[in-house]
């Protein structure tokens, strides 16, 4: 290493270190903390007492697998996942094509309509659509009722209550990936069109041979970030049914979050939340490999 | 006094309030006529309306102020704990007392047996006995209670009378007999009454009527399979198969008030709160029409346990005042705790918020005595009991109303659902299990 280099390596990291100090302590540091407390019975009697602090190994993660509540949460975050996952991108593609169709008039207002959602409060969302969802006097009972269907107790009923908050975050949330499969589009050259119309290729061949394979990248993306933040979903069953009826839409953030800050069981929730981790990480690589072996 | 000792007690974060106090306080005015600051933190409605009793206490304590924080209910518990792992532990603050267990286990409230000595001894069996009782705890008092609740039922007098009931029933036979035929009052959809099914309360208050202990060998395991539990399980069952209660949970109904006026069902088993909530809330036609009226014992057919009187016991509920174990202004504090205490301000605070008092001359304040819906709460509170005085009680209370759940949904059979409750209990006391026996150890 020459002067000049060992210099710019010295000044690069005084000037890294402001950020790399925050990060090291408001992030490295509660993770090794959450890790290391994984692997105790830290609860409310330890922090009363350090005394009555047990290192139990791997209990937690032991225990965390033999409990049925952790498989019920486990199944319906994967239920919210698998389902709401591929929902949420179809929509928002679809939503996407639409917006950007030159047949559109105002695709400005149909854009900020469709993500007005994203911009507004979860829990103030979560009381109307309550409403929307109350089986007496709700709408859309109201709405269904019109075509003959039998009123649905859409919250109460253990069967319904998982795809009614799909239903719900789905709305909610796919005005965001709208916004990034419309920049995909656009990024889309017309030429590539043109010259398939020229082919003769219609609008089905078009979508399928052009418009799919030129959105490659946003689509690992977009499925990347739904699948990390659907993992995570949390406050749509807080708010809209605390976990019930019967924890059928229990998710792992949520049970994370009862055990930890209801029931102070910061050990057992910390391992909750590695397994989690483990989870997305195991996720995302997959997805990853499947791309990388789609596209050579 | 060795400055430097006293410096080194202190945790980082309270030395560094320190000096910033002490330079702020150098800008300030001479240091005699500095007044002692007590912290007290109350919650919702409550704190706010205290503040209206605080201006009296600081005209008769010149030398102490108080500084009056109102904490939402909603985040209490957590901002408690959290203020007691970050050592910024209020002097002074209310608790809802079936926290106390877990507060004494923390060890963040200070003893008061010492201070109650002074105290006259017809002041302290003023208190409602089950609700004093709540605040024991391993031989000692932790807190003073504040204002009191229990459930009971509100009904709907008028749909009462009209299926040939003047008076409110006054067993549980009779009660099921009046349900029975609001159920097929005309032929709308109605029920009889409305009990949530994520609830924990109905369940275990009939398990105490019917002498059930929910756990057994000083609160170490579970005793949910005990045939005494298992009979109360059956008959709160057995309300939802008669179709005398809809399998809803809380979060279904949209607007209590609006389907109880409708006569979408017409009797509800409720606390004090409501007393104002139904006042303010049903229209005004309906008002002379709803009545509380306490809970019947459960007759029992095959344990021949002697009833007192007529009356059933409910839950020992309420809110309490403690004092933290770490406060350094624990004199001061505690002069705040007796002023709110006095039968005199008991009754002003019913008047300001509606909580019941905890004592019982309070009660022969005219405004409490003249509310007809108050009187049933009056002799509901001399038949109360305490839930297990454990720090794990809340979430025992969460997995009984998650298999009650079960078993009204008919997910589980009782068999099952109650060896599901017991097995997850145990493994709840597991850690209270190891305390006591390593405390037993020499």
């Amino acid at each position: 290493m020459t002067g000049t280099e060992r210099h710019t390596t010295f000044s690069a990291w005084v000037f890294l270190s402001p950020a790399l100090l925050l990060i090291a302590v408001f992030f490295f540091l509660p993770v090794l903390a959450a890790l290391l407390l994984s692997f105790t019975d830290f609860d409310i009697y330890a922090l009363g007492d350090l005394d009555r602090l047990r290192f139990i190994g791997f209990n937690n993660y032991l225990q965390l697998l033999q409990s049925p509540l952790f498989w019920t949460a486990l199944g319906n975050t994967f239920y919210f996942v698998i389902v709401g996952g591929p929902l949420s991108v179809a929509v928002s593609l679809g939503a996407a094509l639409l917006v950007n169709s030159h047949r559109v008039r105002f695709p400005g207002l149909f854009r900020t309509a469709f993500f007005l959602p994203v911009v507004t409060t979860l829990v103030a969302v979560a009381v109307v659509w309550r409403y929307l969802y109350h089986p007496r006097y709700g709408m859309l009972n109201y709405g269904l009722s019109w075509v003959g269907v039998e009123p649905i107790d859409w919250l109460g009923d253990p069967d319904w209550a998982m795809p009614a908050i799909i239903l719900m975050a789905v709305w909610k949330n796919f005005g965001f990936n709208m916004i990034i499969f419309i920049a995909g589009l656009q990024n889309i050259p017309t030429q590539l069109y043109e010259a398939a119309r020229i082919d003769g290729a219609g609008a089905w061949a078009q979508f399928r041979y052009i418009t799919l394979p030129m959105l490659g990248p946003t689509f690992l993306f977009v499925a990347l970030m739904t699948m990390i933040g659907y993992f995570q979903v949390f406050a749509e069953p807080y708010v809209m049914t605390q976990g019930g009826p019967t924890h059928r839409t229990l998710s792992i953030v949520l049970l994370m979050y009862e055990e930890g800050f209801r029931w102070w069981n910061i050990g057992y929730a910390s391992a909750a939340a590695f397994v989690l981790f483990a989870l997305i990480l195991a996720g995302t690589l997959l997805q990853l490999k499947l791309r990388r072996s789609a596209s050579p | 006094m060795n400055y430097r000792y006293t410096i080194m007690m202190l945790s980082l974060p309270r030395l560094l309030s320190i000096i910033f106090i002490a330079v702020w306080l150098a800008g300030c005015d001479s240091a005699a006529d500095r007044p002692v600051v007590v912290e007290f933190w109350a919650m919702g409605q409550e704190g706010e309306q205290v503040q209206a009793l605080l201006p009296e206490f600081e005209r008769r304590y010149p030398g102490i102020r108080v500084r009056a924080q109102q904490i939402p209910w909603s985040a209490a518990h957590e901002k408690l704990l959290t203020a007691y792992a970050g050592d910024a532990m209020p002097d002074v603050f209310q608790l809802g007392n079936t926290w106390i267990p877990e507060f004494v286990a923390l060890r963040a409230v200070a003893p008061l047996d010492e201070r109650l000595k002074g105290w006259p001894a017809a002041a302290l069996t003023d208190y409602f006995p089950g609700i004093f009782a709540t605040n024991r705890l391993e031989g000692q008092t932790w807190a003073l209670p504040w204002y009191v609740d229990t459930r009971l039922f509100f009904y709907r007098s008028d749909l009462l009378a009209a299926v040939g009931f003047t008076e409110p029933p006054a067993t549980w036979d009779d009660w099921l007999q009046a349900m029975a035929r609001l159920k097929t009052l005309d032929g709308a959809e109605r029920y009889a009454i409305l009990l949530p099914i994520n609830e924990w309360q109905l369940p275990v208050i009939l398990a105490l009527q019917r002498g059930a202990t929910l756990l057994r060998d000083r609160h170490q395991y579970g005793d949910f399979q005990h045939p005494r539990f298992r009979e109360a399980f059956l008959f709160y069952l057995s309300l939802f198969e008669q179709e005398l209660a809809p399998p809803v949970g809380n979060t279904q109904i949209a607007n209590l008030y609006q389907e109880f006026a409708s006569g979408y069902f017409a009797v509800y088993i409720s606390g004090p709160w409501n007393i104002g909530e139904f006042g303010r809330r049903l229209p005004a036609a309906l008002q002379p029409h709803w009545m509380t009226a306490p809970l019947p014992g459960l007759a029992d057919s095959s344990f021949h346990r002697q009833e007192k009187g007529r009356i059933g016991v409910s839950l020992a509920g309420g809110a309490s005042l403690a004092l933290s174990r770490t406060s350094p202004r624990q004199e001061a504090a505690w002069k705040l705790l007796e002023y709110l205490a006095q039968p005199e301000q008991q009754a002003q605070f019913y008047q300001l918020t509606g909580d019941l008092p905890a004592r019982q001359s309070a009660w022969n304040d005219s405004a409490l005595a003249s509310n007809r819906h108050a009187q049933a709460f009056r002799q509901q509170l001399q038949q109360v009991q305490p839930t297990p005085p454990i720090p794990e009680w809340e979430r025992i209370a969460s997995r009984i109303a998650h298999y009650a759940e079960l078993a009204v949904r008919q997910q589980l059979s009782v068999d099952e659902a109650l060896a599901a409750l017991d097995r997850d209990v145990d493994r709840i006391l597991e850690k209270r299990r190891w305390l006591l026996a390593r405390e037993s150890m020499p």
